[in-house]
């Protein structure tokens, strides 16, 4: 089975953690199927890190009218790829960007598509994945009919797996055609990990009674090097940015460690947390829906708590780091 | 200005989630349905265009007949006209071609479909529309001002947002921005007495152009106690997320 991944680059042209796990992701499936992996990025200034996760052939455009991301552009740079090797697998990640050209590219190449990928392809009669459904309150195991697939992979579903290879490293340039949507600006809170890419995500409910009281999720966030985020009526009340609400209506977060203050844990509210690994719940009523769902859990203040915290974490990190 | 609101019938974010037919079918059994969230952001800002910009809505669908509740309810909020596809949707991808198929027929200026579904959680379907229809698209459109032909869009990006322009015809996946939550209406008497009038077209359809099949469903196994921690005793809990969780 011939695999190409979409291996994406942040603004300065490193790869994204994403980009190593689904190159996990797509070696493992070579494993089992045979097959070399390809990968293609844009403008990567590390694409030989690729080859430590298992990628045969790498693929570079270096071309700086791509360097932005352009959706246009880059799915029909990434078709012509998957074409050309004759791919039979397009493995994304579940990226805003790649999940914005994931239908796209199902349509350019003509493959079955399924996103919130949670396992390996199985091969039986029919090939079968399983993805997150119903906002993590459920699991789908997905019949694939066509003969070509794109599986855009869950993010922390499978992991980082080393796996050293000698890899080719090739250039390659596209015809490009002008974009229709012209990017005039972007606004980007600058030196703040974003909740899509975070391994701790520290989020804040009404039980904070105010914006003022936010510096207790910033600090314990900075500490942790997290991610800030926060309930919907938060962000509804102004409290905080759109862009912070998470749950069902709002970002899903998968990270490693979740930290609820002041959340009590409404039904839409875990729908999309519940897939981090590990989640730790603070709050005053010990009836809080929340503990139900939280790994760890402190019945408490947070204004009295969360100092405490900060204060203990500082400790630990100066001894551990 | 002509546009089409994709409107997703979806279980009400409260209901409990149970399959039926050997597991192999959401269970829709007392569940109570409603406008996809995103979608319903979407149409409000279509509404909005209606009243400022004398824009006409159609909303669609593809569904079977019970999901004609939740058309009319896009009705009683404003949209003009409804369609629904008689098809009862198998995956994404037929949902995305027999919506092209409808818009290919019967031109619109700007389509506005939801950032995903919060059933099935696709986020597939205007993607795909656009690649079929050869439609401009902006995905995550959290901000959309339309003058003439000329569009100011926003788009979510990881850690901020994107100022984009471009032309009408264009296709959105839209989500929260684009209208606040405040902005969004709820039926009125007379709203819903009018929307018994409008129009809903049915078009039968034939194929099944489906690109996967969904053959089962689990739910994910109940979770452990959570372990409580004295608020006296925060080394503890930092412990044990080093220790145990190793999520430290
Ligand atoms: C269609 C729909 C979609 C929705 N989607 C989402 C979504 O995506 N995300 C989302 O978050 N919500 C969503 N909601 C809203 C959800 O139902 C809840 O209303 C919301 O999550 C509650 O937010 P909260 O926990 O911050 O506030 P509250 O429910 O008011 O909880 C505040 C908590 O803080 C605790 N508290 C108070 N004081 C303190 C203190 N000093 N120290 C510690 N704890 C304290 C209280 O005990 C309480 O548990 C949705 C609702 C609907 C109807």
């Amino acid at each position: 089975m011939e695999i190409l991944i979409f291996a994406e680059t942040d603004g300065e042209g490193n790869l994204k953690k994403d980009a190593y796990e689904i190159a996990s992701y797509a070696s493992e499936i070579s494993l089992e199927n045979g097959g070399s992996v390809n990968a293609l990025c844009f403008n990567a200034t590390n694409a030989e890190s690729l080859s430590d996760y298992g990628v045969n052939k790498i693929i570079n455009c270096k071309n700086e009218e791509l360097k932005n991301f352009d959706p246009s552009n880059y799915s029909k740079c990434i078709s012509e790829v998957f074409n050309n090797k004759e791919c039979n697998l397009l493995v994304l990640s579940s990226s805003s960007n790649s999940k914005y050209i994931g239908g796209i590219l199902s349509v350019l190449t003509d493959a079955s598509y399924v996103t919130n990928v949670i396992s390996k392809l199985t091969n039986g009669e029919k090939m079968t994945v399983v993805r997150n459904t119903f906002t993590n309150k459920a699991f789908e195991t997905v019949e694939i009919i066509k003969n070509k697939i794109i599986l855009a992979i869950s993010k922390n579903s499978y992991g980082l797996k080393e796996k050293p290879v000698k890899s080719e490293i090739s250039e390659i340039n596209f015809n490009i055609s002008e974009s229709k949507n012209k990017v005039k600006s972007i606004d980007r809170a600058t030196n703040k990990v974003t909740i899509a890419d975070a391994d701790i995500v520290v989020s804040g409910g009404r039980g904070l009674k105010g914006p003022e009281n936010w510096h207790l999720v910033e600090n314990l966030a900075e500490v942790l090097g997290g991610a800030t985020a926060c309930s919907k009526p938060v962000s509804d009340l102004g409290w905080r940015p759109h862009s912070e609400h998470v749950g069902q209506t709002g970002k899903p977060v998968s990270s490693n460690l979740y930290i609820a203050i002041g959340i009590s844990g409404a039904i839409q509210h875990l729908a999309g947390v519940n897939s981090s690994k590990v989640k730790v719940v603070i709050n005053t009523d010990p009836e809080a829906p929340f503990f139900k769902a939280a790994d760890y859990g402190i019945v408490g203040d947070a204004f009295e708590v969360v100092p405490k915290l900060i204060d203990k974490l500082k400790e630990f990190k100066a001894v551990n780091d | 200005m002509k546009i089409l609101v994709c409107i997703s019938h979806v279980p009400d974010t409260t209901s409990k989630i149970n399959f039926c037919e050997n597991n192999s079918k959401f269970d829709k059994s007392g569940v109570q349905f409603v406008i996809n969230p995103n979608d319903e952001f979407g149409l409000t800002r279509a509404i909005w265009f209606k009243e400022k910009n004398n824009a006409t809505i159609d909303v669609i669908n593809v569904g079977l007949q019970d999901t004609e509740s939740t058309l009319r309810k896009a009705l009683a909020i404003g949209a003009d006209k409804a369609v629904r596809i008689n098809h009862e949707p198998k995956d994404g991808f037929s949902v995305a071609k027999f919506i092209s198929d409808y818009i290919s027929e019967n031109n619109y200026d700007l389509i506005i479909a939801g950032r995903e579904s919060i059933d099935y959680n696709g986020g597939m379907v205007p993607g795909m529309i656009s690649a079929l229809t050869k439609i401009n698209f902006i995905d995550k459109c959290i901000a959309l001002n339309i003058s003439g032909n000329s569009v100011e869009a926003a788009r979510e990006i990881e850690g901020g947002k994107e100022n984009i322009s471009t032309q009408l015809p264009l296709i959105i996946g839209g989500q929260k921005g684009l209208v606040e939550e405040s902005d969004l209406r709820i039926p009125n008497m007379r709203g819903i007495m009018m929307a018994r009038k409008k129009e809903l077209v049915v078009v039968e359809t034939s194929d099944d152009p489906s690109a996967t099949h969904s053959k089962s469903f689990e739910k994910p196994q109940p979770k452990g106690e959570v372990t409580l921690v004295s608020s006296n005793d925060i080394e503890k809990l930092i412990d044990l997320l080093h220790n145990e969780a190793k999520a430290l």
